[in-house]
């Protein structure tokens, strides 16, 4: 029963199975064949396989996170692919698409074709790496995403870093177009954003802390809506942050322009004032905003302008991020907290649970144009299961990623993923703690 | 007694009480008899090693460390670390760890960043003494100006701070010793206006200190009782902050002229050095009915002794 | 923080007041009094430790100048600074201020205090004293002495000596005229 790939067939007995692609939400069984969905329903089977009683779990599909830092290749010392997947295993993370800021860079056939061997090697979940936009991710010169695209690229982003100029990212989206190629801006008006290095508002003036203004982030969103307005190129926001942002993107897609964006656990749970006591760990880009920035987050994922939850996973080591609060690297690690966190969605009625999971599923897998986060018959058995009810706090310490740069370490949470399958092989079984 | 100092560090105004204040000056008032005396020394602190750890220029601010702990009896040394040196691979916590195999009772720091304070507090086992971070905060200037407020509350006809109109003039942006004084300040009970450029105005400084704005001079000084004013770094000249150094003391400088806006009584403050001609004009600065500045000086001696005394029993469970 | 104790009256105001009259009375007529040019009232300067001390010796100087018939000087003195104890008791909440205006080099000083147990203070008191002059000689006074020196130090006036039992000590308690000694037991 067990094929080459290590795929078995699996019996998902009695759970609560949420598929958001098809409006499923029902007690049901699954069963997985060779690696893919052979049904879902009220099943009879009675071959021998594995059988998992999934009664009082939930049955998704595999989580995708579109927006993942593996450091690999240059940075290992802080994640790489194997523990980085293995982290996002652990996290229900069945795919996660990975940014370009590598050392080098993921601007280059070679680069992104070492990454994909890696991920064969080592990798426990699917690896869909993202090209760069520009070389070197210098803003200047456009990378081959015609041959990066036939090659495995899923998206385009200089993340970390903007396209600031805007001829060059006019052209980045004609360009892209031909491909129907996806464009991720990290949108920051780095001369507004300066030498901040938290949000500007009352926390930062109290810290003495050089802040980075919300309309360092509104003003290239804006710019670049006229521009996808010009070009038609597919357009896509990262992380966003800040309210006007979030009223850009409404207005864009109003229009019927080809805008979308994602927003992070961190930012629609926290705020600036996480940063009180120069804590590291709630440092990052685009810096945690106050409460009205918040709030606007909330009420676009609510409203369906933010269709996307991803984590923007950026694992730094201790040497990074024990230092002084200006010095530290931006970035938090995310994988692990991602769905327990986004849960307080369902808890606080900002979401039906569907809905968190069709934003961490469904809808990044058809931006990236994946077959993925779906549990269709005949689409890859990428499932997590996890128990909604089960509390737990978390434990940057016990963490897969080899980095403990959480900012949700200490924090109660509600909501365990308890089996994560990939492909019919099961990667990642909660042992208990 | 409840007014007992329990604090290990003290890395800024922010979250002292009213009485945790007051009992700093008091021991500070106490402690400024010592300085009258012909033996300026009292042998309270004999054993104690205090560390001067200066990662920023400052003779001022160094020497007053230095002298308190000298008139306390304890051995002060001075360390001077270049920011380079930091940046050239060895980290903050390398330098700390070095001077922790020293075993200071308590490490006086000034440090060019922000926070950089905290940081150290969850990394080392001396008492700490922010001696000026970045733009966050300069307790010990803050407790010598309250001091110096306090003596002069009687000629201001004022039996407290309540009600006390202090106006705090200048580069408040880039100001440690703006925010000190004016966390203090509001704690103790009295009104404080910032005053200066809104380019040189921290963002939302009214919600995040319970101040009033003011961005013309003339409006701020309107009634104080107080008058502080900031230094101007030659550095924010001819920058997107400010045109010209002559537009800025045309507009931002204390002359007599101006200062008569004020209370007829009111004092001057500069927590020096001052740049005369821009942000205060000499016939202010040298005018002794109301320039207080040279007593702050006197007064940092003091309070410095004080939190040194303070802190050096601090460790101790009652 | 607040340990419970009782306080037991162990003088009232007047008999407080009476034991310094017949301190002051004792002073003027054994040793400020008398015609020796080694002790004349001229040369005496009074100085109180705070704050017990202090409170004593303002009432103790008061009679004695109606009995000299001359002011002479007084002072106050806070050890705070010159405690050994920094380390053990940690810091004083409340430090007094030193006022001690004249010269005392030469003089004669009556250093008073008002209980007198373990020695300590008065040890600092007088390192605080040799910080302001060198004075010819110093006579200790004291309300009460209640034993358990822990340093060579001995009173050369005494108003009362008493027996204390363990955990127990002794203040003088000052409430404006009223002032009255009380015994301050643990429990």
């Amino acid at each position: 029963m067990s094929t080459p790939s290590g795929a078995e067939t699996i019996f998902i007995r009695g759970g609560r199975v949420i598929d958001p692609a098809h409006g499923r939400d029902e007690t049901a069984d699954l069963l997985l064949v060779d690696g893919v969905i052979q049904a879902v329903g009220r099943l009879e089977f009675t071959a021998p396989c594995r059988i998992i009683e999934a009664e009082g779990l939930v049955v998704a599909p595999g989580l995708v996170d579109m927006h993942v830092h593996l450091r690999e290749p240059g940075q290992e010392y802080k994640e790489d692919i194997a523990s980085g997947t293995r982290a996002a295993a652990a996290g229900g993370v069945t795919s996660v698409a990975c940014m370009p800021n590598t050392q080098p860079v993921a601007d280059d056939l070679s680069v992104i074709g070492y990454i994909q061997e890696r991920a064969r090697q080592t990798g426990v979940v699917r690896v869909f790496p993202v090209g760069a936009i520009t070389k070197g991710l210098q803003g200047q010169v456009l990378t081959e995403m015609g041959l990066l695209q036939r090659a495995g690229c899923v998206a385009f982003s200089d993340d970390g870093r903007p396209v600031s100029d805007s001829a060059v990212m006019r052209k980045a989206l004609e360009y892209a177009r031909m491909f129907d190629a996806l464009l991720i801006q990290h949108a920051e008006e780095p001369s507004l954003s300066g030498n901040g290095c938290m949000h500007e508002g009352v926390v930062s003036t109290r810290l003495g802390l050089a802040g980075i203004p919300s309309a360092a982030e509104s003003v290239m969103v804006d710019r670049d809506i006229r521009l996808v307005a010009l070009t038609g190129g597919r357009y896509h926001v990262a992380h966003v942050s800040t309210r006007e942002a979030v009223e850009a993107v409404r207005r864009a897609r109003q229009e019927r322009l080809p805008v979308s964006c994602e927003v992070t656990p961190h930012h629609f749970s926290l705020t600036d004032e996480a940063v009180i006591g120069y804590d590291t760990d709630a440092k990052m880009s685009p810096p945690l905003r106050g409460g009205v920035d918040r709030q606007a987050v909330l009420d676009g994922l609510a409203q369906g302008v933010i269709t996307v939850i991803a984590t923007d996973h950026a694992p730094h080591d201790e040497e990074n991020k024990r230092v002084e609060f200006c010095r530290a690297a931006n970035g938090v690690i995310g994988l692990e907290t991602m769905l327990p966190v986004t849960l307080e969605l369902v808890r606080d009625g900002v979401m039906s649970l569907s809905a968190c999971l069709a934003a961490m599923s469904y809808h990044p897998a058809r931006l990236l144009g994946i077959p993925h986060g779906t549990l269709a018959v005949g689409a890859a058995a990428d499932v997590v299961l996890f128990d909604p009810e089960e509390s737990w706090t978390v434990d940057a310490r016990q963490m897969r990623s080899k980095s403990k740069n959480s900012c949700f370490h200490g924090r109660r949470v509600k909501g365990r993923v308890k089996q994560t399958i990939v492909g019919g092989r099961i990667v990642y079984t909660d042992e208990g703690r | 007694m409840s007014n007992l100092w329990t604090r290990k560090h003290l890395l800024g105004m922010a979250g002292l009480s009213r009485e945790e204040i007051n009992t700093l000056l008091d021991t500070a008032v106490s402690l400024r008899e010592v300085n009258r005396r012909e033996i300026k020394k009292v042998p309270t602190l004999r054993g104690k090693t205090v560390i001067n750890l200066f990662f920023e220029n400052s003779t001022r601010t160094r020497t007053s460390f230095e002298l308190a702990g000298k008139r306390m009896s304890a051995d002060v040394v001075n360390m001077s670390v270049a920011s380079s040196s930091v940046k050239k691979g060895e980290t903050l916590l390398d330098t700390l760890a070095n001077l922790q195999a020293m075993n200071p009772d308590v490490v006086v720091i000034r440090h060019p960043e922000s926070g950089v304070l905290e940081f150290l507090a969850n990394n080392l086992n001396a008492a700490l003494v922010n001696a000026g971070d970045g733009r966050h905060e300069h307790p010990t200037q803050g407790l010598l100006d309250l001091l110096t407020i306090q003596d002069h509350l009687p000629l201001l006809d004022r039996d407290s701070f309540a009600g006390l109109v202090v106006a705090i003039c200048g580069d408040v942006l880039h100001s440690r010793v703006a925010r000190s004084n004016a966390l203090g300040l509001k704690t103790l009970g009295a009104e404080v206006r910032f005053v200066g450029p809104s380019t040189l105005m921290p963002s939302q400084a009214e919600e995040a200190f319970g101040v009033t704005v003011h961005h013309r001079l003339e409006e701020g000084l309107a009634g104080a009782h107080v008058v502080m004013m900031l230094r101007l770094q030659n550095e924010r000249m001819n920058s997107p902050y400010l045109p010209s150094v002559r537009e800025y003391a045309e507009f931002w400088g204390l002359t007599r002229n101006r200062l008569r806006l004020a209370d007829p009584k009111a004092i001057v403050m500069h927590p020096g050095p001052i740049n005369r001609g821009v942000e205060l004009s000499s016939e202010v600065a040298d005018d002794p009915d109301c320039s207080v500045i040279l007593e702050q000086v006197a007064n940092g001696l003091a309070v410095r002794m004080a939190v040194l005394y303070l802190l050096c029993g601090a460790g101790v469970r009652r | 923080m607040s340990v419970a104790f009782t306080d037991e009256l162990l003088l009232t105001s007047s008999e407080t007041l009476a034991l310094i009259d017949s301190l002051a009375a004792r002073l003027h007529a054994e040793r400020l009094g008398l015609p020796n040019p080694e002790a004349r009232a001229g040369e005496w300067v009074v100085i109180g430790i705070r704050r017990g001390g202090a409170l004593v010796a303002e009432r103790l100087w008061q009679r004695l100048c109606e009995r000299l018939q001359v002011k002479i000087p007084i002072g106050y003195l806070d050890i705070t600074f010159y405690r050994d104890d920094l380390d053990t008791i940690g810091p004083n909440p409340v430090v007094g201020e030193t006022d001690l205006r004249m010269d005392i080099d030469h003089k004669h000083i009556l250093l008073v205090d008002d209980v007198l147990f373990t020695g300590r203070t008065i040890r600092a008191a007088m390192n605080a004293l040799f910080d302001y002059g060198r004075p010819e000689r110093v006579e200790l006074l004291v309300l009460l002495d209640r034993g358990g020196r822990q340093l060579p130090i001995q009173p050369d006036h005494v108003g009362l000596v008493v027996q204390a039992g363990s955990g127990e000590s002794f203040k003088v308690v000052d409430k404006g005229e009223n002032v009255h000694v009380v015994r301050r037991k643990p429990g």
